[in-house]
């Protein structure tokens, strides 16, 4: 864990004083119209890409009579619900389950270093072919997950997708947590090799070894790393609408909706808009805290993440 | 000292017995592993080597393997895979403009603050933060009336400007961390000896940045080519559209010809793994460097 801050508050602290920054006093002239220039591109796409954008959903989703029919609509407290429980259980299953398998990953032997290659493989492969793959391998019928329950056990499998809103909605936080684990099992491990060697060596002398050198050692080293990847993981779930989408596809009887998908949902297939935008904006009252938290932390913290 | 090692000395046989026990379990959790793994992905082999028939059937592997649907995606012998390749190639061109744009724009953002250090360049930095926390998918419907309204629908162009604008604040994340290792003395140096702005960035500054300029890129090329919302709402015509928007047509069609869904994911999914393993070691060094977008 290095002391650097992720982001660098350019230009108001400037670390050294240069003989070319004295000698010329900081930016003037034709140097400070390159310094102008080169912003610009990035200047023109934030405005008209994010700006406006941002600007233009507010405006769609004002009236306060969306809100009330929103939450009126048992769809709509259906998918707060979902939203809730997907964020709560798929981001902390999910973290936790990386946390330990990444301690498993330090493991030393050849066999630990192959299986982390191919471990990595759910997170290297597009997303969209998986979740066919799994949307097809949880068909009642046909499915590879039900053939394999009728081969082991001989009883038929459940409808996975089709019949309960708690087994959709679990498959779909299943399909979360194959798909994005790996990835942060990778972040945590390169937090665990950061960890001087030497902290372990002077734990050992002192007698903790196993779990309580995790408790005492790893766990406080890298909390804060822990914590900072669970809040980022937490806004980007908040946003993740290909999961839901392709395995569970908001079924049955649209029960399995999160707010990503019910915008799009209503934005797009019942041709609201409005409301749609509305039901995304709804999720504001989540996502401003955590913004705040997380510039400040990405901004502040000793991490680096 | 003495008095740990005396401690030890009698259990010495124990801590082997527990070292094998150790081992096996840990093979066993990777056997674990490795099935709930690569399950999705031999559910995605198996239907893409059987025949239509043995798609709807109880086994469990394919009984008669044949690379029968891939000849098909291949050659664009089915009528929903007509154009295949062409929506191949928009997704190649994509992700190429995706690559070239996010480097260059961000570049020349991250030059300008973290080398020229230009006045109210923190705000740049902490705009990018800011897009850089805003879920995507929550700016798909202003974005798509607004690409409507520009005349941008069915455009790659849409599809490249939303790509580049998620890219590039990661890319400035990566540059400006990374930008700090390369001492300033350098850009001076080459002032002094009478070289421009625009020729620091050029000959000093992007050389140096070699390495971050690959894993960005890497980042932006792999963002790009397995996005799939932006790309289903803003290409619908069949010749603009990407191979993920065909795929999910796919599923979406009344009679889903699984093996052919099957191998046209395989053939999509290749290109990806192989870049993302071939700098699998930069991609990974830029995330923990800088930050990360799951």
């Amino acid at each position: 864990m290095a002391s650097a801050s992720v982001i660098e508050v350019g230009g108001l602290q400037p670390r050294r004083r240069s003989l070319f920054a004295s000698l010329r006093g900081g930016l003037q002239g034709s140097e400070y119209a390159w310094a102008i220039a080169f912003c610009i591109p990035y200047v023109g796409v934030f405005i008209a890409f994010v700006v406006f954008p941002v600007l233009y959903g507010l405006w769609l989703g004002h009236a306060p009579a969306l809100y009330v029919e929103l939450f009126n609509d048992p769809i709509y407290q259906q998918t707060v619900v979902n939203t809730i429980l997907y964020l709560v259980i798929g981001v902390n299953v999910k973290m936790f389950l990386a946390l330990l398998l990444s301690g498993f990953f330090m493991r030393k032997g050849w066999w630990v270093k192959g299986l982390l290659m191919v471990y990595v493989l759910p997170w290297a492969v597009p997303a969209l072919p998986t979740f066919i793959s799994i949307h097809w391998m949880l068909n009642t019928e046909w499915g590879l997950i039900n053939n394999v329950i009728w081969d082991v056990f001989h009883v038929d499998g459940p409808g996975w997708l089709d019949t309960s809103r708690w087994l959709a909605l679990g498959s779909v936080i299943t399909t979360y947590i194959w798909k994005n684990m790996p990835f942060w099992t990778v972040i945590l491990l390169a937090g665990r090799m950061a960890i001087p060697q030497e902290l372990y060596e002077a734990a050992e002398v002192d007698g903790a070894t196993g779990i309580r050198r995790f408790i005492h050692v790893s766990f406080p080293l890298m909390a804060n790393l822990y914590l900072v990847c669970t809040l980022l993981s937490t806004i980007f779930t908040l946003g993740d609408f290909n999961t839901a989408y392709f395995i569970s596809g908001g079924g049955p009887a649209l029960s399995t909706h999160v707010l990503a998908t019910l915008g799009i949902r209503d934005a797009f297939e019942i041709a609201r808009p409005q409301l749609g935008v509305a039901a995304v904006l709804s999720a504001l009252p989540l996502m401003i805290p955590l913004v705040i938290l997380l510039m400040h932390k990405l901004r502040t913290s000793e991490v680096q993440l | 000292m003495s008095a740990v090692t005396a401690d030890q000395l009698p259990k010495k046989p124990n801590y082997r017995g527990r070292r094998i026990v150790g081992e096996a379990l840990a093979l066993a959790l990777g056997v674990v592993l490795a099935i709930w793994t690569l399950a999705p992905l031999y559910n995605m082999f198996m239907v893409a080597l059987e025949s239509h028939n043995d798609v709807f059937s109880t086994s469990i592997w394919p009984a008669d393997p044949s690379p029968y649907s891939f000849w098909i995606v291949f050659t664009e012998g089915y009528w929903y895979l007509e154009y295949f390749w062409h929506q191949y190639a928009n997704s190649i061109y994509i992700g190429f403009w995706t690559v070239f744009l996010t480097l260059w724009i961000g570049t020349m953002v991250s030059y300008s603050i973290g080398r020229m250090r230009i006045k109210f360049g923190w705000l740049l930095t902490n705009a990018a933060l800011l897009t850089y926390l805003v879920p995507a998918s929550f700016l798909a419907i202003p974005f798509y009336r607004m690409m409507q309204s520009y005349g941008l629908g069915n455009n790659v162009w849409s599809i490249i400007a939303v790509e580049v604008t998620f890219a590039t604040p990661y890319a400035i994340f990566i540059f400006q961390q990374y930008g700090r290792s390369i001492p300033l003395e350098l850009d001076e140096a080459a002032r002094i000896d009478g070289a421009s702005p625009i020729q620091v960035y050029f000959r000093v500054y992007l050389p140096l940045m070699a390495p971050a300029l690959v894993a960005v890129g890497t980042y932006a090329l792999l963002l790009a080519w397995n996005e799939y919302l932006y790309q289903f709402l803003l290409l619908s015509n069949k010749r603009s559209m990407t191979v993920p928007v065909a795929l999910a047509q796919f599923l979406n069609s009344d009679e889903s010809p699984w093996n052919y869904m099957m191998a046209t994911s395989i053939v999509y999914a290749i290109p990806p793994v192989i870049i993302y393993y071939l700098f699998r070691g930069r991609m990974t060094a830029g995330l923990t460097m800088g930050g990360v977008k799951g």
